[in-house]
């Protein structure tokens, strides 16, 4: 049984005046199992993050339905707390907060939200930095950081809070070249523990190494499913063949 | 050579402005302390600096407060709650200050008087209070009242500014670790919009030390008051605004010159 289900996704974006001004999602259909990673890929503008944004609910879908672990998603607050709580997401600009510390910064929301005590989290904080590499930086400001050093700051802060699924959104596309490879590493070694994850990156290697299928997206529509290889070395649709020409 | 040079450059790094007014109070302070009509006149004015000083402070720090939450109405995501913040913040911002002081001091200060009798009638009712008059607020109340409700538009704008200029990816990505909205505004917008706009308020109490002199117009005995009244006395209207200026000029120049400090001291905390 597959651990998110998302069924007929719609999602416009409309102006002030109400007109729609883009068709972000336009009827996807995608599952994810628990412990599967699935890659997202596709040109700008075809939907990617908005569909990532959605499982979470940072967007609200016009029509169809999420359901994760079983329970259809809804409007409920009960409902928005554990989807936010259970998943993790990471973004491309990383988003740390900069008037804390990356100490701070991954303790924060284990405190605040799953109201867990101060040493406890502090404690485990310190062990996941150590994880990603950061363990001399425990009292740096986000400003003080290299970019790769930001991302993977950002990957332990969305860790802490133990989530079944990880939405992670082109974590490497605003990274120097050189600090790619550091924070691949972290999502790949991620995805060989079994975390259930759902990630747009156009990093081939990456792709061959962590995902257990692709998805090719284009105009908000689920174009072809694969897995890397196949997909990758022998795509069926035109459209795929085009853009993988165009990034390889 | 290297040495003209370094002159010139020295010469065109002085604040020369800051040396002159410097200059003057020089001047001020030896014209008080030598000349006796000067010293007389210092005596008499000196006493309205802690009322003009007071009246700044008490009303800054009220309309600071009054402002943060007329700032958060007006970047709330309700749209009654932004509709309203908007309405008193225009409303205000399109008066004269002195309007809004004798609005307060003769509009104001008798509804309010009738408001809380209102709200109190059951106690007058059983004679455990009189009714409230008017005059049991005096003019200097009605003054930092006024100031305050005068400079809450002005400060909400600061604060609204501030708050919109939170990197909005954190405010998301604070949402995606399940933080609920308040938690967001207390933990993720305000540390960091407070800490944006510390300038902006700083320059905004020289205003407001300023703008008290306003308060002279209901009689409250502040520097620009006793400088009133002592000048219609003696008829010495030279010396003695040149001694309301001084004291104006020393209380907001070393202000502006702390605020310009503590913007360095911030810009230099964000490119650490
Ligand atoms: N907040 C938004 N407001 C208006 N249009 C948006 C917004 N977010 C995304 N869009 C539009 O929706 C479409 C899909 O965007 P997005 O999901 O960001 O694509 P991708 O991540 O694949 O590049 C694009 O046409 C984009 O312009
Ligand atoms: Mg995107």
């Amino acid at each position: 049984m597959s651990f998110v289900t998302i069924r007929g996704a719609r999602k416009s974006f409309r102006d002030q005046r109400g007109h729609e001004t883009a068709l972000a999602l336009d009827g996807v259909d995608l599952d994810v199992g628990k412990g599967e990673v699935v890659l997202l890929i596709g040109p700008s503008g075809s939907g990617k993050s908005t569909l990532l944004r959605s499982v979470n609910r940072l967007e609200i879908l016009d029509s169809g339905t999420i359901t994760i672990d079983g329970k259809v998603l809804t409007d409920k607050p009960a409902d928005l707390r554990r989807i936010r709580e259970d998943a993790g997401m990471v973004f491309q600009h990383f988003n740390l907060f900069s008037h804390l510390t990356i100490l701070d910064n991954v303790c924060l929301a284990p405190r605040l939200v799953r109201k867990r005590e101060k040493a406890i989290v502090r404690e485990k904080a310190i062990a996941l930095l150590a994880r990603v590499g950061l363990s001399d930086k425990l009292d740096r400001y986000p400003r003080q950081l290299s970019g790769g050093q930001q991302q993977r700051a950002a990957i332990a802060r969305a860790l802490a809070m133990e989530p079944e699924l990880l939405l992670v959104d082109e974590p490497t596309s605003a990274l120097d070249p050189e600090m790619v490879r550091e924070v691949l590493e972290v999502i790949t070694g991620l995805a060989r523990e079994g975390m259930t994850m759902l990630v747009v990156s156009h990093e081939m290697g990456f792709a061959r190494a962590a995902a257990d299928r692709v998805v090719f997206m284009d105009a908000g529509k689920i174009v072809e499913t694969g897995s890397p290889d196949g997909l990758f070395d022998s795509p069926r649709e035109e459209r795929t063949k085009a853009f993988l020409s165009h990034i390889l | 050579m290297p040495l003209f040079k370094s002159l010139g450059t020295r010469l065109g790094m002085t604040p020369w402005w800051l040396v002159a007014i410097l200059a003057l109070g020089v001047v001020g302070l030896v014209a008080a302390a030598t000349n006796g009509d000067y010293s007389v006149i210092f005596g008499a004015i000196a006493s309205g600096i802690p009322v003009t000083l007071g009246v700044a402070m008490v009303a800054f720090v009220a309309a600071i407060v009054l402002g943060l939450v007329l700032g958060l109405l007006k970047s709330s995501q309700v749209r009654i709650a932004r509709e309203l913040a908007t309405f008193y913040i225009e409303l205000v911002r399109g008066l004269p200050m002195l309007v809004v002081l004798y609005y307060i001091a003769f509009v104001g200060a008798p509804a309010l008087a009738g408001v809380l009798n209102w709200l109190l009638s059951p106690l007058i009712a059983l004679h455990w209070m009189e009714p409230l008059l008017a005059r049991d607020f005096d003019f200097a109340t009605r003054a930092i009242l006024a100031l305050t409700l005068g400079y809450a538009a002005f400060i909400a704008e600061i604060f609204r500014a501030g708050i919109e200029s939170v990197d909005k990816g954190q405010i998301e990505a604070a949402l995606a670790l399940g933080l609920s909205r308040g938690q967001v505004t207390r933990r993720i917008v305000l540390p960091q919009a407070i800490r944006n706009v510390l300038p902006a308020l700083g320059n905004e109490f020289v205003a407001v030390i300023k703008d008290s002199s306003l308060v002279s117009a209901l009689g409250v005995q502040d520097i620009t008051q006793l400088g009133k009244v002592y000048s219609a006395s003696t008829f010495r209207f030279f010396e003695t605004y040149n001694v309301v200026a001084f004291f104006y000029l020393c209380l907001t120049v070393s202000l502006s010159m702390l605020v310009r400090r503590l913007e360095r001291r911030l810009k230099e905390g964000q490119s650490r």
